[in-house]
Parts: C-alpha cells; structure tokens; sequence
C-alpha cells in the first residue's frame, strides 16, 4: 500500500503513544498522531488540549485548540489558568507533543523569529504554550518536517528548551523531567543519545537512505550504533488516519485538512 | 462604593445595559490597555469593530492569542503595542497584519511585550487576585527573558527554587463575549471558558457582549462560570458578536473564514478592501435594549 511522508510520520508519532499516556496536545501534526493513537493502539490514551479540553475525543481533527468538537467530546473542560497550573505546572502530564520552525542537534526549538528578534526577517507565532510544556510534561516528542532550513545548526532563537546549547542544561538548571526523547520526521526516528543528549538517528523510514538525511540536516548528524528501519504503516493505520482525515476535511471546508 | 477604600483600582459602576457604540464610546478611551479575550472561543470581534469604527489609537492590546480580532485591529492603526503568548492564526499559518507591522511597521511600529501561555494565564490570575505579580514554574533555559525585561526570576523562599515572575495584567477595560446574560446583568459563559473570568475580575473596568438576555440564566448545577451583575461596567447585546469565532450552543467556529484570511490578509490592499466593506461601512450591531 502507498503512502505519504506525512501519513508516515503521523503513524510513526502515533506508535509512540500507550494507553498510560497522558498527553498535552497541539494543532497540526501532533494533533493527528494523537488521535490516531487514540483510534488504534491506545483507546485509553488521555488527550488534554491547552483550551482546557480534558479527556477529549473528537471525532473530527480541531482547526484550532479551542474548536467546539473539543469541549463538546471531553470528560471536562477547565479554564486557561488551570490547565497550565494544577495539570501542566502539577505535574499531570506524561507526554507534550511540539513543533517549531527551527530544531537543533539537542531538541531545542525556534517558534519565534528567523532573524534578528527586534528587527527579524520572518515573525513567527511565538511559544504559545510551549515553553513550559517543554519543562512541565514528562517526556516530549517533536515531530517535524526534516529540511536544512529547520534542522539547523543554530537556532535564531530558543524558544523552547529541549536537552540546552550544551545538551546538559536540564540537568543544570535542576529540571527533573526528561525534554526531548523521540524526534520524529518524514525520514527518520531520532532519540538523544545517551550521555551527550544529541539526538541522533536511530530508525530510517522505508526507502530513505542515510544520505537524504545527511542533506535533510544543517548539522553533521549522527547516527546510532543500530539504525532501524521504521515499519511501513499498516493498511489499517492508513485507513483509520485517511478516515479522520476525511471527516475533518468534510467539517472544515476543503483546505482545513491538515 | 468608595474605590479609595480598595486595595486595588476597580472603577466601581453600576451595570448599565448599553448599546456597544455607546459602551465603547464611554469606557474605552485612546491610549488604554485593552484586553478582548476569549481562547478561540467567544472572541469579541464585535466589540472590536466597534473600536476599530470609532477610530480608537494608541491601544496597548492584551491577548493570548491575537487571532484574526488583533491582527484586524494591528492593521488599522489601533495599537501602538501589543501584549501576547502566541501570534499565529490557528491551525492555517500567519496574522499576515501583525507580522507587517512589526517585520516592516506598517501601518505603524508596533512595540511587542511577549510571553509564554503560562505567563500570561497567571498574570491575568494575578491581576484579578489583586496581587502584583505572579510566580510559576516557567521560561527555564529560554531566550524570552532576555527580550523581555518584565520576564524576571524570583527563588522561593522556603525551598530555593528558582521561579518565573511576571507582573500583574490590569487592563484599563476587558471586553469579552458570553452567551447570555439576565435582566440584572448576571453573565453566564459555557464551553471553554479560557481567561474571560480573570480578564474581566483583573481590569478596572468588564464590558461583557452577549449573544441574548434572557429571564434565567438557565444553567444546570451550581459551578457555572457566571459573573455577577456588580463586577460589570456595561452589558451590550451583540447577538453574533464572537463570528467567526463562535459562541457554544449558538454557533459554531467558521473554520472556512479562518482559512479564508490568509489570503484576505495577506495584501495591504485586500485586507483594507475587506475591512471597507465589511467593519468600516457595516453598522454596528444594534442593541435591543432590555430585549
């Protein structure tokens, strides 16, 4: 069965995820995977979206975090100031899923400006929530498009912390939980290595080969002592994930797909 | 009551039911901080054409998310600085208005204060406890603080633990959107309730739009997110007042639209053609008083 750079990284993402999770949720790629988990594997997985959705299960994928199917499918909604104090800040979350415009060989992400902050080149939407899911979640999953322009080897700007500049600034700055353990992208699996926290390539996806990474990448990256390769998505992954996305095409209007 | 006798700064008013232009007209003035908020649900976008149509300048905008309703307003000339967390249209790419103004400041520089959600969540829990700051568990390792000089670091003092300290937000007035209201002016908000309750309790002075005014409330339980009649300055009827956003149990987000800004946005030319036609040359939504 054939299929697309996004519906692989989507599943690969998605297999990340297990019924135990409890997951903070963005709009975008991270959205699908979580649903996708929620719809396959993982019936029980815990899906909380920054609007203060609880325990929600949209039928159709939100165009925005604060869309009506959220609230309307969720065991319960809270305010803004909750849901980043007792359930980020408190320590309820096992898992934040992001993604930026920038990504560096330690996790660290760029939501904020490519060029000079007072006078940059292309403004960018800002940390939204990020910046302390970076810190409050568990564990954090990237997921994104892998291009020399967004893997680069200096970030314009942190606007997220993964493992630090240095790769030990968790530590450092006495942050307990653990930041980036899984990048996915439309090539490959990256985890941070053990001891230096860089991530490097643990699994190619089906037909991708270390050279297109190599190109896809602004730093020298690396690759683990085993390299993988991603299983293909199964023909009911596909199904299920081409269903959601039909749906949610139907219930926005054309463009609002992805 | 005397608002020397506080021990923060409320203007105290008794609620009047206005109608928007008169309610905009006597509590936003030039020069104020305003917050319109409302986490992509109940966005007072009406109330913001309202502002936009009686030629308000030299707003300090307040907003998580600025949404289509700022980056309207950035792109008429209203603001001479905006306070947010994240400028992006959801779910479809940039505010094409706000990025103009500050890659290029068109209409006019635009002066940022930007923070994280977290920041702004408990400055806003701050502003309405009365207190002038808030602490939490955020910003750590980031670059914001040093963009930022309101983003400080405090240590606890009972544990060391070094902290995130941001001021209070006290807008001059806050304007949010409700589903209804009753004859006294008691508003009640359903769905996702986002910051509306802490904006409102943290200005000096609420404008609440409504969809309707009804003789009950007519909510189950006891835990409804209401605010009493004597927390507001004015209530203004403004049935469709959160379109394109939408108001839950009325109508839904007109995701369609929000796809369709990227492009009426994007020009300098389309997005002040759009907003002719469809703010500048509209009419206010015309109050029923009383209903």
């Amino acid at each position: 069965m054939t299929y697309t750079s996004a519906e692989m990284m989507t599943v690969a993402a998605a297999r990340a995820l297990g019924n135990d999770d409890v997951c903070f949720v963005g709009i975008g790629l991270p959205s699908a995977a979580c649903n996708l988990a929620r719809l396959t594997h993982a019936p029980s997985v815990t899906l909380i979206y920054e609007s203060g959705t609880i325990e929600t299960r949209p039928a159709v994928l939100p165009l925005s975090i604060g869309d009506g199917e959220l609230c309307e499918t969720a065991l319960t909604t809270v305010s803004v100031p909750e849901v980043f104090g007792y359930w980020l800040q408190g320590g309820r979350i096992s898992v934040g899923f992001l993604g930026g415009a920038q990504v560096d060989r330690f996790g660290n992400l760029n939501s904020t400006v490519i060029g000079d902050y007072a006078r940059p080149k292309v403004r960018l939407p800002g940390s939204g929530g990020a910046s302390e899911i970076a810190t409050g979640c568990g564990q954090i999953f990237i997921i994104m498009w892998q291009t020399p322009k967004s893997f680069v080897g200096q970030l314009d700007f942190l606007t997220t912390l993964g493992h630090g500049r240095t790769g030990r600034e968790r530590r450092e700055l006495g942050i307990r939980t653990r930041g980036p353990t899984l990048l996915v992208t439309d090539l490959c699996i990256m985890r941070p290595e053990a001891g230096s926290n860089e991530m490097v390539v643990t699994s190619l996806h089906a037909g991708v080969t270390r050279e297109q990474v190599r190109d896809g990448t602004g730093w020298d990256v690396r690759f683990g002592a085993t390299v993988e390769e991603t299983a293909p998505p199964s023909a009911g992954e596909l199904e299920v994930l081409r269903d959601l996305h039909a749906r949610t095409a139907a219930a926005h209007g054309a463009a609002g797909a992805q | 009551m005397d608002a020397g006798a506080l021990a923060v700064a409320i203007d105290r008013a008794r609620m009047e039911f206005l109608s928007l232009s008169e309610a905009v007209a006597r509590f936003v003035h030039d020069g104020d901080a305003v917050a319109l908020e409302g986490f992509t649900h109940l966005i007072p976008f009406a109330a913001a054409h309202e502002i936009i149509r009686q030629g308000r300048r030299e707003l300090t905008l307040i907003r998580m998310t600025p949404d289509l309703i700022y980056d309207q307003m950035i792109g008429m000339g209203a603001a001479r600085k905006l306070v947010f967390s994240w400028g992006g249209n959801p779910g479809v790419g940039s505010l094409h208005r706000l990025r103009d103004a500050v890659e290029h400041g068109w209409p006019r520089p635009l002066e940022i204060c930007e923070h994280s959600h977290a920041a702004m969540a408990n400055a806003y829990a701050a502003g309405a406890a009365g207190l002038p700051c808030a602490f939490f568990r955020g910003y750590r390792g980031t670059d914001l603080p040093r963009v930022n000089p309101d983003i400080r670091f405090v240590r606890c003092p009972f544990t060391g633990e070094e902290l995130a300290c941001v001021p209070a937000l006290r807008p001059d007035v806050t304007i949010v959107h409700a589903q209804r209201a009753d004859r006294r002016g008691n508003v009640l908000f359903e769905g996702i309730v986002g910051v509306q309750k802490e904006a409102a309790l943290a200005a000096r002075r609420a404008i609440v739009t409504v969809e309707e005014i009804v003789e009950s409330l007519g909510y189950e339980g006891a835990n409804a997110a209401i605010l009493p009649a004597w927390t507001i300055a004015a209530v203004c009827v403004a049935p469709g007042g959160a379109r394109p956003s939408y108001a839950h149990g009325y109508y839904t987000r007109d995701n369609a639209f929000y796809i369709a800004w990227d492009s009426i946005a994007r020009e300098r030319e389309s997005f002040r053609a759009w907003m002719q036609t469809h703010v500048l040359h509209a009419h206010s939504l015309e109050p029923e008083l009383g209903a």
